[in-house]
């Protein structure tokens, strides 16, 4: 099995405040790969980290179904952790996210790109919240 | 590969009676490079007896890579008897930041009301770097920084020479989130730095006992030293920055907790002032 590349010290010291936080978060590095969510996102995603694992850029978006309040696909340039990574600059959305226990949820997500260095992305962090009131189990 | 220590004590000179065994300087380790280049690290107090062993005239540029620039790491810098011919080259190199430059942080050390003369009157060649993303060379040495857990932007180094890796962290924090059991390598503070590493020269400043009231001071104690070691698959540990307070026989004590939770094979070593590490 191949390796994976060593984190950097940013994102290292960022999985650690995030695994020590009750607010969900969620961690991705500069190419835009998942590396890492906590437990409390994990109670929102419908899964664990240790069972889902580092995903690809290309294929976390594709497990974890988006739209749009009124059901429309959220187009990529309001996903807000797409947002700090391409345009390295903080925001937010708020959307319905299905987890992998087929739930589907309302939730509330600000991300912010990590700069290491003025000119060194290391990662996105996106921090959400789950609206309760307008969870909505899938029919 | 052979390494020196010239100063192996943690925050403050400790000379005296309790201290003689493994010495009172703060941090510095010199690499020998034959005749390419003089490689250091770090420059605590140390450096002022390393600075005794060049000649002037000696032609060799000498690099300094510091680790950070808390005082016992960079202090000595200005008792650096070659930093005051005018015919050295000297380069030091050191972390990154982004509030000021490496030479105008340095350069606070070398003004009033701390010191006498300013950095702007040294007389030799000297010249300042941020140590760049991923490896560089000096001579033969193949050299890597990474930012590694500590208050303020701070480096470990790793350098490989004639296929021998010597690695060095001397101020170090890696659990400070926790001795987490399942954490990926990966996601180890330093370890593009320590991994394989044939020497592993570590911060081992605390001891468990001292630990709880010092979280998040950017040390770790003799235990966490070890497992850090068997983490990043170091073949030797060498136990450094040892706490100010620690007297030779305490240190000695420490010696043999580290040799016991290592296990088998070659036990971790206490760094001696004037030791010689053969990698």
């Amino acid at each position: 099995m191949e390796a994976r590349r060593p984190k950097h010290l940013v994102l290292i010291l960022a999985r650690e405040l995030a695994s020590k936080l009750a607010t969900p978060v969620l961690i991705s590095d500069a190419e835009g790969n998942l590396v890492f969510f906590n437990e409390p996102a994990g109670a929102v995603l419908g899964t664990t980290f240790s069972q889902v694992g580092e995903l690809p850029a290309s294929r976390w978006a594709e497990v974890f179904e988006t739209s749009e309040l009124d059901g429309a696909p959220v187009p990529l340039e309001r996903m807000p952790a797409g947002v700090a990574l391409v345009e390295r600059r903080p925001a937010h959305h708020r959307f319905v996210i299905k987890g992998l226990d087929g739930v589907r949820r309302v939730i509330s997500v600000t991300a912010f790109p990590v700069l290491a260095k003025a000119d060194e992305l290391v990662g996105v962090v996106a921090i959400f919240w789950e609206e309760a009131a307008e969870e909505a189990t899938e029919s | 590969m052979k390494a020196t220590i010239w100063g192996c004590r943690g925050s403050v000179p400790t000379p005296g009676t309790r201290t003689i065994r493994f010495g009172g300087n703060t941090s510095c380790v010199a690499v020998e490079l034959g005749d390419e280049a003089i490689l250091v690290f770090d420059a605590g107090t140390g450096i002022h007896e390393l600075g005794k062993t060049v000649e002037p005239g000696d032609g060799r540029p000498i690099h300094v890579c510091l680790t950070h620039l808390h005082l016992d790491h960079f202090e000595g810098l200005r008792f650096f008897e070659p930093l005051w011919w005018p015919e050295s080259e000297v380069h030091i190199w050191g972390p990154p930041s982004t509030i000021a430059p490496l030479s105008e942080r340095i350069a606070r050390a070398f003004s009033p009301p701390l010191f006498p003369v300013q950095l702007s009157d040294v007389p030799c060649s000297l010249s300042f770097h941020d140590v760049p993303s991923g490896t560089w060379e000096i001579g033969s040495a193949r050299i890597l920084a990474e930012p590694v857990i500590h208050p303020g932007p701070t480096l470990g180094y790793r350098v490989r020479v004639g296929g021998r890796t010597l690695a060095y962290i001397p101020d170090h924090e890696p659990f400070l989130g926790g001795e987490e059991a399942e954490r990926p390598p990966e996601w180890l503070s330093g370890y593009p730095v320590a991994v394989d590493a044939d020497v592993l020269v570590h911060d081992a400043q605390f001891t468990a006992e001292e630990y709880p009231t010092r979280v998040g001071w950017g040390h770790s104690t003799v235990d966490q030293a070890v497992r850090y070691a068997q983490e990043a698959a170091a073949k030797h540990l060498v136990l450094f920055h040892h706490d100010p307070l620690r007297s030779d026989g305490e240190l000695m004590t420490l010696g043999d907790l580290a040799a016991e939770r290592w296990g088998g094979g070659d036990p971790p070593a206490l760094a001696a002032e004037g030791m010689e590490i053969c990698v």
